[in-house]
C-alpha cells in the first residue's frame, strides 16, 4: 500500500479538524427586518468589508409590500443569504417574495438571485449584460473571500430589463431612476407610497464607498440628481437609514476628497504604496471598512488619474 | 498506525535526500516559509556564498492585490551601503524575475508595479559591489491571473499610436523622478500573444552620465510606472529616459522639472 505524504498528513490532521467542520455546518445569517414605512422594511448590513466572519452580510436589503407578495430590492451575497431572506419575507407575508430588483451587478447585490429564480428579477439592461459578463469572475473571488458561506451559490443574472420612469412592480408604484457612476448602470428607486429613496450603492453612509467599477464624474452627477429629490428618507446601499439628508452629501464629499487627494499625490510624484500609507482625515478614517476601501480605491483609480496629471515627456 | 508511521518515515527520508541535492551553499531560514526560496537563491541569484535576510531591505506593498495586473511595490534598500543591483522577484508565478535595478548614482530605492499570478512572497535581493547579498521580503495575497491575462491595451484600437508615450517629471528639491511609459508588456503567457516587452531602461544626464538603469522582465505591469529617488538637489537639469523593447522600438523621452502638459 502506498500512501502519499499529503494523505498521511491529512490523516494526522483529520482528528484536529473534526470540531471545525462541525462549527462550519452552523454558519447562519441572522437577518432582522426593521419597518421603515408603510409596507416597507430594511435589512441592514454590517458596515464592513467581506469576511469569513460576516459571511458577506454587509449590504442593505429592502422589502416592499406588493399585491401578491413582497418586492425584494437586492438579494445579498450568496445562496445561503438568499434563503435567509426568503425566510424573513415569509415572516412578513406568508406568500413570500413576488418580485426581485437588482440595483447593480456587484455580487453582494445579486448573488442571492438563484433562490428567487421563479420570480421576475428586474434590473437595468446594462446591469444584466454586466452581470452575465463579470458574474463568474466575481463568483471566484467571493468563494475565495467568504469560503463555506458561498456553498452552492451559482450566478443567476437578472431576467427582466426594467425601463426608467414610472414603473409598477407587483402593483406597487416606483419611480425608476436609471443612473450610473458607481458601476456602468446603477438603479435607484423612489417608492411613491412612502417617499423613500432606495439608492443602491450610489450612496454609502458611514461606510466608505467602493470604487472597483467607478466613473467618478458620472457618479457625482448621479448624486446631484438624487439630492434634487429632497426626500425625507434615504436607504443607502451600505450603512444606516438616513432621515437627516446627510448620506448623499457625505458620499459626495468623500468622493470629492478622494479624487482631490489622488490628483494632488500625482502632482507631488508619489507612488501608490506611499499614497496607501498616508493616513486618512478623521472624518473618513472613522467610516466602516477603512482604511481597506481607501487603499482599494488607490488601486482602482490612481493609474488613470496619474496619467492625466503628469506632463508628457516625449 | 504502522502504515501511517512507515509512510511518514519514507516521505521524510525521501524529502531529506532531495533537499541535500538542492541545498544552496548558504542555507537561510526563510521568514516567509514559502518553500521556493532555496530554489530562487540558486537559480535567480546564482547561489551566492554571502547572503542573509536583512531588515534594512524594506519591501512595502498592500497585503492583498486588489488588481492583479497592477500591484504596487516600493523597495527601499537605502540603508545598505554600496549597492550594485536589486533583484525583485516573486516566489510563485510563471516568471519569477520581475526586474533588476542598478541604482548607479541614485538611492537604492525604487517604486514599481507588477502583475501577480497568485498569492506569493515577494523579494528584494540586494547585491553590494563587494558581492554580499541582503534580502528583504513581504507577502501579497491575490486572486491571481495577472500574468496570464491579455493586456488592456488591446481593448482599444489606437494602442499602436500610444506605444512608447512617456509621462513623467522631476522634483529636484526632494530628488524624485517619476516616469510612466505606454507599453503592453505582453508576457507571452496569454493565448496567441507573443512576448512584447521593454527590456531595458536607462536614465542619463544631459552630459550622458548614467544615473540609473533598470532591466525589465515580463511581470512588470502594462504601462510600466517607476519612481526613482536621488539626493535632494542632486538632479539639476533634466533626465533623459532611453530604452528599447524586444521588437526594436526605441523608448525616448526627457524628464524635467517643468509642470506643463
Amino acid at each position: 500500500m502506498s500512501l502519499s505524504r499529503r494523505t498521511a498528513l491529512g490523516l494526522i490532521g483529520a482528528a484536529a479538524a473534526a470540531p471545525r467542520v462541525a462549527a462550519q455546518a452552523r454558519l447562519t445569517y441572522t437577518l432582522a427586518p426593521v419597518q421603515i414605512g408603510d409596507g416597507l422594511w430594511m435589512v441592514e448590513g454590517a458596515t464592513e468589508y467581506f469576511s469569513k466572519f460576516n459571511g458577506g452580510a454587509i449590504v442593505n436589503i429592502v422589502l416592499a409590500q406588493g399585491q401578491s407578495g413582497l418586492i425584494l430590492i437586492d438579494s445579498g451575497p450568496s445562496r445561503h443569504y438568499g434563503e435567509a431572506l426568503a425566510s424573513v419575507a415569509r415572516g412578513l407575508d406568508l406568500r413570500g417574495v413576488s418580485a426581485v430588483v437588482n440595483t447593480h451587478h456587484h455580487p453582494d447585490h445579486f448573488f442571492g438571485n438563484q433562490v428567487f429564480a421563479d420570480s421576475p428579477i428586474h434590473a437595468l439592461g446594462e446591469t444584466q449584460v454586466a452581470a452575465r459578463a463579470e458574474g463568474d469572475a466575481f463568483s471566484d473571488n467571493m468563494y475565495r473571500l467568504l469560503g463555506d458561506w458561498m456553498r452552492g451559490t451559482e450566478v443567476v443574472p437578472p431576467s427582466q430589463v426594467l425601463p426608467g420612469g414610472a414603473v409598477s412592480l407587483d402593483g406597487r408604484a416606483f419611480e425608476a431612476l436609471p443612473l450610473g457612476g458607481h458601476t456602468v448602470a446603477d438603479l435607484a428607486l423612489l417608492d411613491r407610497q412612502t417617499g423613500t429613496l432606495i439608492t443602491g450603492d450610489l450612496v454609502f453612509y458611514n461606510r466608505a464607498a467602493t470604487t472597483p467599477s467607478a466613473d467618478l464624474p458620472r457618479w457625482q452627477a448621479s448624486l446631484d440628481h438624487l439630492a434634487s429629490f429632497g426626500v425625507a428618507q434615504v436607504v443607502p446601499g451600505h450603512g444606516p437609514l438616513d432621515q437627516d439628508g446627510a448620506a448623499i452629501a457625505q458620499t459626495k464629499a468623500y468622493l470629492t476628497w478622494l479624487e482631490a487627494r489622488l490628483r494632488m499625490a500625482a502632482r507631488d510624484g508619489l507612488d501608490m504604496v506611499e499614497i496607501m500609507e498616508t493616513p486618512l482625515p478623521s472624518d473618513y478614517a472613522s467610516m466602516g471598512a477603512q482604511p481597506q476601501e481607501y487603499q482599494r480605491s488607490v488601486s482602482h483609480l490612481f493609474a488613470r488619474i496619474e496619467l492625466e496629471e503628469l506632463p508628457r515627456a516625449n | 498506525m504502522s502504515v501511517r508511521m512507515t509512510a511518514l518515515a519514507v516521505t521524510l527520508f525521501g524529502a531529506s535526500m532531495v533537499q541535500a541535492l538542492d541545498d544552496p551553499k548558504t542555507p537561510l531560514q526563510d521568514p516567509m516559509k514559502s518553500g521556493m526560496w532555496d530554489y530562487h537563491q540558486i537559480e535567480l541569484l546564482g547561489d551566492p556564498a554571502q547572503i542573509a535576510f536583512d531588515p534594512r531591505v524594506i519591501v512595502r506593498a498592500p497585503t492583498a492585490a486588489e488588481n492583479s495586473l497592477n500591484v504596487p511595490l516600493l523597495v527601499d534598500a537605502s540603508q545598505i551601503p554600496d549597492v550594485k543591483r536589486i533583484v525583485v522577484s516573486a516566489d510563485y508565478g510563471p516568471i519569477p524575475h520581475i526586474l533588476t535595478y542598478y541604482p548607479e548614482q541614485a538611492q537604492a530605492k525604487l517604486a514599481l508595479r507588477f502583475k501577480i499570478d497568485q498569492a506569493t512572497a515577494i523579494r528584494a535581493s540586494v547585491e553590494t559591489h563587494s558581492g554580499a547579498w541582503f534580502v528583504g521580503s513581504t507577502y501579497i495575497d491575490a486572486a491571481g491571473g495577472g500574468c496570464t491575462a491579455p493586456a488592456h491595451a488591446y481593448a482599444s484600437d489606437d494602442w499602436e499610436e500610444k506605444l512608447g508615450e512617456i509621462h513623467g517629471r522631476l522634483w529636484a528639491s526632494n530628488g524624485r523622478a517619476r516616469v510612466v511609459v505606454d507599453h503592453p508588456m505582453d508576457t507571452g503567457l496569454a493565448g496567441n500573444i507573443p512576448v512584447f516587452i521593454i527590456k531595458s531602461r536607462s536614465f542619463e544626464t544631459d552630459a550622458g552620465d548614467l544615473m540609473a538603469r533598470i532591466e525589465l522582465h515580463e511581470p512588470v505591469n502594462e504601462d510600466p510606472a517607476f519612481s526613482l529617488f536621488f539626493a535632494p538637489g542632486q538632479l539639476d537639469g533634466v533626465l533623459h529616459v532611453k530604452g528599447r523593447d524586444n521588437n526594436g522600438n526605441r523608448i525616448k523621452g526627457v524628464l524635467s522639472e517643468s509642470d506643463t502638459h
